[in-house]
């Protein structure tokens, strides 16, 4: 418990951190946003009045405050370029960006923890060597161009799918998964070829450790040594490894969103950068740095759990 | 070194070895003009004159992709470089001298290491636009603090050597324990993170430029290709494999090698 | 009960094949204490190991016999083997720390041997394993069945590890090295507890160590090993206070004197 509020706590202070540096160096730029907005053309008193409804006449520090006192309510400022606030603007994409990374990280563990176990029960196999060769070629593959592959075979010669055709999840939620499926896989593919070989490997290296005899010696059968002794320690290195990968594939959607035209934050994020709407990169950053932290807050909690010799 | 270990060390040496002479026929000379528009050849297939076929203008894939390949390279080669000595500088600082500024570098180190280099990449770019030297800054910034980090471990494991406590009481001057004593030490781990950082590089540079915040067309890019070409995907597949497929041997390439190398 | 009859383990290896125990024999009754001593390289573990069953790797050749009350353990089943680890022969090793798995607690893997060999309750099976903890004389035995190894002192864990391999009552206790990691003081601590536990329960006790001064305390005969040969044995006070062969006087050559006695 107490741990857990440490944790919590390090993560706010980080957030905060995060928050700091994302504002200042945003609002730092040169270049006077109202102006970008009403185009060199506008008239001085035009551009005065609109600087001022975007508060822009404020000092910085002022305009912190008020920005960061608006995050803590969920309320992200107004969008420059859309006529509406960033929080209504985004809520929709943030589900959606959710959604697609949830199922990623729910594919990744779901296949590659039992292949990580099948691949070291027949270590050194013909089998083993196979799906060896394959996961260090699969781990070379970037999502977006395992993106285009799978849209190429499950969407163009198997038409499991209608390539570009994204159903929200508000209309159909079934469909919607089916679609977000692909895109999942694609994000994932990648990370279950690292943690299966990684599982593969800690799970070679803790079967040579001692209590693995002790186990024996008390008449315990293979399986049980394996399922009961080495497993949940092979694990541990695995449960962090995890942490950073979760992370990964909260920014691989990013990518992948666009190869699927999946209108998730990270479609939004790149429209932003080219138009230039900075309160709505400085809050999608800010969210995706939430969920990357949280994330890892989580593994964080989940490894004290395995672990019982990490102390506080 | 063992049999599994050595085979992946010459498939690695060997593919590194082609992206090279890719990477050089690109500076030198591509079979043709990667830009060059012939309006016959519109989503030619594969041929004799075009052994990966063309592009929805005509333009030859072999040499767009060589061209990609070269600018990935170069791109790739300088935020390693701004990594690499970025980082080190940082690494041997904190490492060696460790007090209050090790304690700050290290944490604003760990919150920037929090975030996957793509978005952090992404950031710059939100902050000073697109185009080649903002995708390098913007990557090589992305690159700096996992390069300190190895850095400062090696040199805090130097730094408590027997050695360079003696060398310290023989009245050296750091800057001379740091210069002989400490960086030609450092020269394993680096290698091995310059080998693993081009295998990220490739593929940040390629995952950047596919979003279309890299090289500005019509210059060709490996990542630029692939995102094209996808407008095109039922009809002529073919545009987007060979420049994913390239992509994919140049990140296999880097990860085989950095394989081996990491764990002697 | 048991005897061992030209015992013969060869490791293989990619190129040659090297033989670490060579016909070794020896016999042990109900209650016995045998200690076998060497240093490290003679055999003497690999010897220890084959006895507990524990070594099935299939890059080792055995051959000879060991028989352990009328079962061939290098012959028989799996499953017959499996029977007798843990419930009829247990085994103590030389780390207690790395013996231990780090993330299960102490009382669960004292308990480990009752939940595979018997049908005894969950509520029973912990009330047995905290009398265990007791019985190798752990203060708050409670406190012990509910903390991690990691938690524990050396001399505390391998205590919590020879009552993990007594809680099922064996008739042969494997003890190889049992006190090398361990502080001086708490070395006769361990060996005062094994002498009491064989007193007490009868438990035949089969000492491994490099240690001829403790194997002297602690058995009433003893084997000396080198390079996987039995070069000498016999009566414990016997061979402590006349050796034959030049190696075992070397080992008690090397036994370090009592700093008090130099003057």
């Amino acid at each position: 418990m107490k741990y857990a509020l440490k944790k919590t706590a390090t993560m706010i202070i980080t957030l905060f951190f995060v928050s700091v540096l994302v504002f200042f160096s945003f609002s730092l730029i040169p270049g006077n946003p109202a102006i970008s907005k009403l185009g060199t053309e506008a008239t001085p008193e035009r551009i005065e009045a609109l600087s001022h409804e975007m508060g822009l006449d404020k000092p910085v520090t002022q305009r912190f405050t008020e920005w960061i006192f608006g995050v803590i309510r969920g309320d992200f400022g107004k969008s420059y370029s859309y006529s509406q606030s960033v929080t209504s603007l985004l809520s929709d994409k943030i589900k959606t960006t959710l959604l697609l990374s949830f199922m990623a990280i729910i594919i990744c563990t779901v296949i590659s923890i039992p292949l990580g176990i099948f691949m070291a029960r027949k270590s050194d196999s013909k089998l083993d060597i196979a799906l060896s060769t394959i996961n260090q070629i699969i781990m070379a593959v970037p999502s977006f161009f395992s993106g285009i592959i799978l849209t190429l075979i499950f969407g163009v010669a198997f038409k499991l799918f209608t390539p570009g055709a994204y159903v929200s999840y508000k209309t159909n939620l079934l469909g919607c998964l089916g679609y977000l499926f692909f895109p999942a896989l694609a994000i994932a593919l990648p990370k279950i070829s690292m943690v299966s070989k990684l599982l593969k490997d800690t799970v070679l290296k803790e079967s040579e450790k001692e209590y693995v005899r002790t186990a024996y010696s008390r008449g315990n059968r293979t399986k049980a040594v394996f399922y009961g002794h080495v497993l949940g320690n092979a694990l541990i290195p695995v449960i962090t490894f995890m942490g950073m990968t979760f992370a990964d594939i909260i920014a691989g959607s990013i990518i992948v969103e666009q190869v699927f035209s999946v209108p998730g934050l990270g479609r939004i994020l790149l429209s932003s950068i080219s138009g230039r709407d900075y309160p709505v990169i400085e809050a999608i950053i800010l969210l995706l740095a939430f969920f990357v932290v949280l994330s890892n807050l989580i593994v964080d909690l989940l490894y004290h759990k395995f672990d019982p010799r990490i102390h506080v | 070194m063992d049999r599994t270990k050595k085979l992946k060390f010459i498939i690695g040496l060997s593919i590194t070895g082609l992206i090279a002479l890719m990477t050089i026929i690109g500076i030198v000379k591509t079979p043709y003009d990667p830009c060059a528009m012939d309006g016959a050849a519109k989503l030619a297939g594969i041929s004799l004159k075009h052994p990966f076929g063309c592009d929805q203008f005509g333009r030859d894939i072999l040499s767009r992709v060589l061209v990609g390949v070269r600018e990935t390279m170069l791109i790739s080669a300088c935020v390693v470089f701004i990594g690499v000595f970025f980082g080190t500088v940082l690494g041997t600082i904190t490492g060696y001298f460790g007090g209050w500024l090790d304690e700050i570098l290290m944490r604003l180190n760990d919150a920037v290491l929090a975030f996957p280099s793509v978005l952090l990449a992404l950031v710059v770019i939100g902050l000073y636009g697109s185009g080649r030297y903002q995708l390098i800054a913007a990557l090589g910034i992305a690159f700096v603090p996992s390069f300190a980090r190895i850095v400062r471990g090696e040199v805090l494991k130097i730094r408590n050597l027997d050695y360079i406590q003696a060398v310290r009481l023989y009245g050296a001057s750091h800057l001379r324990i740091i210069v002989v004593h400490i960086l030609p030490n450092l020269k394993t781990v680096l290698l091995s993170s310059i080998i693993i950082g081009f295998n990220n590089a490739v593929l940040a540079e390629a995952g950047m430029s596919y979003l279309g915040m890299g090289v500005a067309p019509p210059a060709p890019s490996l990542g630029r290709m692939l995102s094209e070409a996808q407008a095109y995907i039922f009809s002529n597949p073919l545009t987007a494999i060979f420049p994913g497929i390239v992509i994919v041997i140049m990140i296999l390439g880097f990860s085989l090698l950095g394989d081996t190398v990491k764990k002697n | 009960m048991l005897k061992v009859e030209d015992l013969c383990i060869k490791i293989h290896d990619r190129k040659s094949t090297e033989t670490v125990v060579k016909d070794v024999d020896l016999e042990m009754n109900r209650g016995d204490i045998l200690g076998i001593v060497g240093e490290s390289g003679s055999g003497k573990t690999m010897t220890a190991l084959a006895i507990a069953g524990l070594l099935s790797r299939h890059d080792m050749e055995k051959s000879g016999h060991i028989t352990f009350e009328g079962i061939n353990l290098l012959e028989c089943n799996r499953k017959v083997l499996r029977k007798l680890q843990g419930y009829e022969i247990s085994m103590i090793f030389q780390e207690p720390l790395n013996s231990l798995n780090p993330i299960i607690k102490v009382g669960k893997q004292v308990e480990e041997s009752l939940k595979i060999h018997t049908t005894i309750e969950k509520a029973e099976r912990k009330e047995r394993a905290i009398q265990a903890l007791r019985d190798v004389e752990l203060d708050n035995p409670e406190a012990v069945y509910e903390s991690y190894p990691h938690e524990l002192s050396g001399g505390m864990r391998q205590r919590a590890m020879i009552a993990a391999a007594m809680i099922s009552q064996p008739r042969l206790l494997i003890a190889d090295e049992p006190t090398t990691a361990l502080d001086v003081t708490i070395q006769a601590q361990i060996v005062e507890l094994l002498k009491k536990i064989n007193k007490e329960r009868g438990t035949a006790i089969l000492f491994i160590s490099h240690d001829l001064s403790l194997v002297n305390t602690l058995c009433e005969r003893v084997l000396v090993m080198k390079d996987g040969l039995v070069v000498e044995s016999g009566n414990c006070s016997d061979i402590f206070n006349d050796p034959k062969e030049e190696y075992t006087k070397g080992l008690i050559a090397a036994i370090p004197k009592n700093p008090f006695d130099i003057a």
